[in-house]
């Protein structure tokens, strides 16, 4: 059966399966001669964590950036919740802004600086609420940005290779912090990246992007903390996608994996 | 630190490296060469009398008042050369079309020398205060237009984007991002500015003035007043530190997030 047709015939109870956050149909994204997205598909669940590998020059920027609304649509099927938030992986605070002020950027009312100082406690940053942004390091400046993304509440969580510019164990302690505070709040996550364990470790579902297309999608319901064992062979799976040899009988070649 | 022996060797060596000790050398040798008469009165007056006449004109009030008239020449021309180059700036950063409006007319002031224009000013302004303030302000537009212009467009475009995925509006963006981001440019082009409009103010009281330094200074020349004309280039010296030290001074409040400002 094809899944696409299931999808739009609403003969499932809506109850069990919650409107998709995000909803992008046949999504083409060119440049000029260059097509980048060719007919993308994608779904995501309200309160997901879908990590999104590709090579460079995949695509996978330029599908972020779309969702993050800082590529215009013009008139494509693409559905993305107002409220969304971006961490970069440079973490892109303002220098000349004290680290509150670069959380509560853009936000109004009377409270900011109590719910910027209460999403800076979230990342472990309460003390570095008059700090200017300069004075932190790479860790601390994509915690800020993390703080700065959530203060907002999104519905829509994207993070851009958060945590590449960062060292090895910092990088494992930001999991945990994005796990923990992905718990807390429950967006729907995007996470685009290009280590695979990293995707293995955080996501409920990881999409290959290959040359403008899904090439492949993996769900993982083990829980985060037991992936150990199961980590080698969707490893190998994943990098072989990746590395562009024909996928293996165990992943499931989109489309017939479906949306959800 | 070295405990203090008290020795004069360590005195002599600690003078070597003195940066105080060539100019004073200079001055000595001067006053020196003054009071011998290898310096005639009528070529260059002695430090010693200049030092005097500086106490007798900053006690007669003729050095302060005219520091006043030409201080206010320099205030009120730099007011609007500032704001003009300001505003300039503004709307060429901030627009394509007003860059096109107002860049090539900028681009093509700039090839004009501002001083070989003081002619025309004296035949369109006259020869009162106002070709001088026309001048100070014309030629410090520039350096404050250029600058500010170029640190608008060239305010990073990755903190644009990532302040506009958080929904700011063009006004909020102009606002939070790219005025303090090009706030380093501006005080470039202030300091740049202030220097310029000193030197112009020179020039400008030059023209028939009947107050101010430069007229000190041409007095003095008619009547072979070295020690007056030596006692305004001082002053000159001293307006122009004074500018560093505003801008100085404006740039420690203004760029505290710099991380040389925040470790010092």
């Amino acid at each position: 059966m094809d899944a696409r047709l299931n999808f739009i015939d609403p003969a499932e109870p809506p109850v069990s399966v919650p409107p998709p956050v995000v909803r992008l149909r046949g999504f083409v994204r060119s440049f000029g001669e260059t097509t980048v997205l060719h007919g993308l598909d994608l779904d995501i669940r309200p309160g997901e964590f879908v990590a999104l590998l590709g090579r460079s020059g995949s695509g996978k920027t330029t599908l972020l950036r779309t969702l993050a609304g800082l590529d215009a649509a013009d008139g494509q099927d693409v559905r993305v919740p107002n409220s969304r938030a971006v961490v970069f992986q440079d973490a892109r605070l303002l220098p000349w802004k004290k680290v509150w002020r670069n959380v509560a950027l853009g936000l109004g009312g009377a409270d900011i600086r109590d719910r910027a100082q209460a999403a800076l406690r979230e990342v472990g940053l309460g003390h570095r609420l008059d700090a200017w942004p300069l004075t932190l390091s790479g860790g601390e400046a994509q915690r800020v940005a993390l703080a700065r993304a959530l203060v907002r509440e999104p519905k829509l969580l994207l993070l851009d290779e958060p945590f590449a510019a960062l060292d090895a164990l910092t990088r494992l302690r930001m999991h945990d912090l994005v796990l923990d505070l992905w718990r807390a709040h429950q967006p729907a996550v995007l996470m685009v990246t290009h280590d695979v364990d990293e995707a293995i470790a955080l996501a409920d579902r990881v999409l290959v992007l290959d040359a403008g297309r899904i090439a492949a999608q993996e769900r993982i319901s083990i829980a985060r903390g037991e992936r150990g064992d199961l980590t080698q062979p969707l490893r190998h799976k994943l990098l072989d996608i990746l590395g562009g040899t024909p996928a293996s009988s165990g992943v499931i070649p989109f489309p017939q994996g479906g949306h959800l | 630190m070295v405990a203090p022996t008290g020795s004069s060797r360590s005195l002599l060596s600690r003078l070597g490296t003195s940066h105080w000790v060539s100019p004073l050398a200079l001055l000595v040798l001067w006053e020196a060469a003054s009071r011998i008469g290898l310096i005639p009165a009528r070529t260059l007056a002695a430090p010693s009398t200049v030092a005097g006449t500086l106490f007798a004109m900053i006690v007669s009030g003729e050095l302060p008042s005219n520091l006043l008239v030409s201080f206010q020449r320099v205030l009120l021309g730099l007011s609007i050369g500032i704001t003009a180059g300001v505003v300039l700036a503004l709307i060429a950063g901030l627009s394509r079309r007003g860059e096109a409006a107002v860049d090539p007319v900028m681009q093509i002031k700039r090839t004009i020398p501002t001083l070989a224009l003081t002619p025309l000013f004296i035949v369109w302004f006259g020869i009162g205060e106002l070709p001088k303030v026309a001048l100070i302000a014309f030629a410090s537009t520039f350096p404050v237009y250029l600058n500010l212009y170029s640190g608008i467009r060239s305010v990073d475009p990755r903190l644009i984007e990532g302040a506009r995925s958080f929904g700011l509006s063009q006004a909020q963006l102009i606002r939070h991002v790219i005025l303090p981001g090009a706030m380093p440019s501006l005080l470039v082009g202030l300091r740049y500015s202030l220097s310029i409009a000193i030197l112009v103010l020179v020039v400008a009281e030059q023209i028939n003035a009947s107050a101010g330094l430069g007229y000190l200074i041409n007095n003095a020349r008619d009547f072979l007043r070295t020690d007056i004309i030596v006692v305004c280039l001082m002053v000159y010296a001293m307006l122009g530190l004074g500018a560093d030290w505003l801008v100085r001074l404006i740039e420690r409040r203004a760029l505290v997030w710099r991380p040389s400002m925040v470790d010092a």
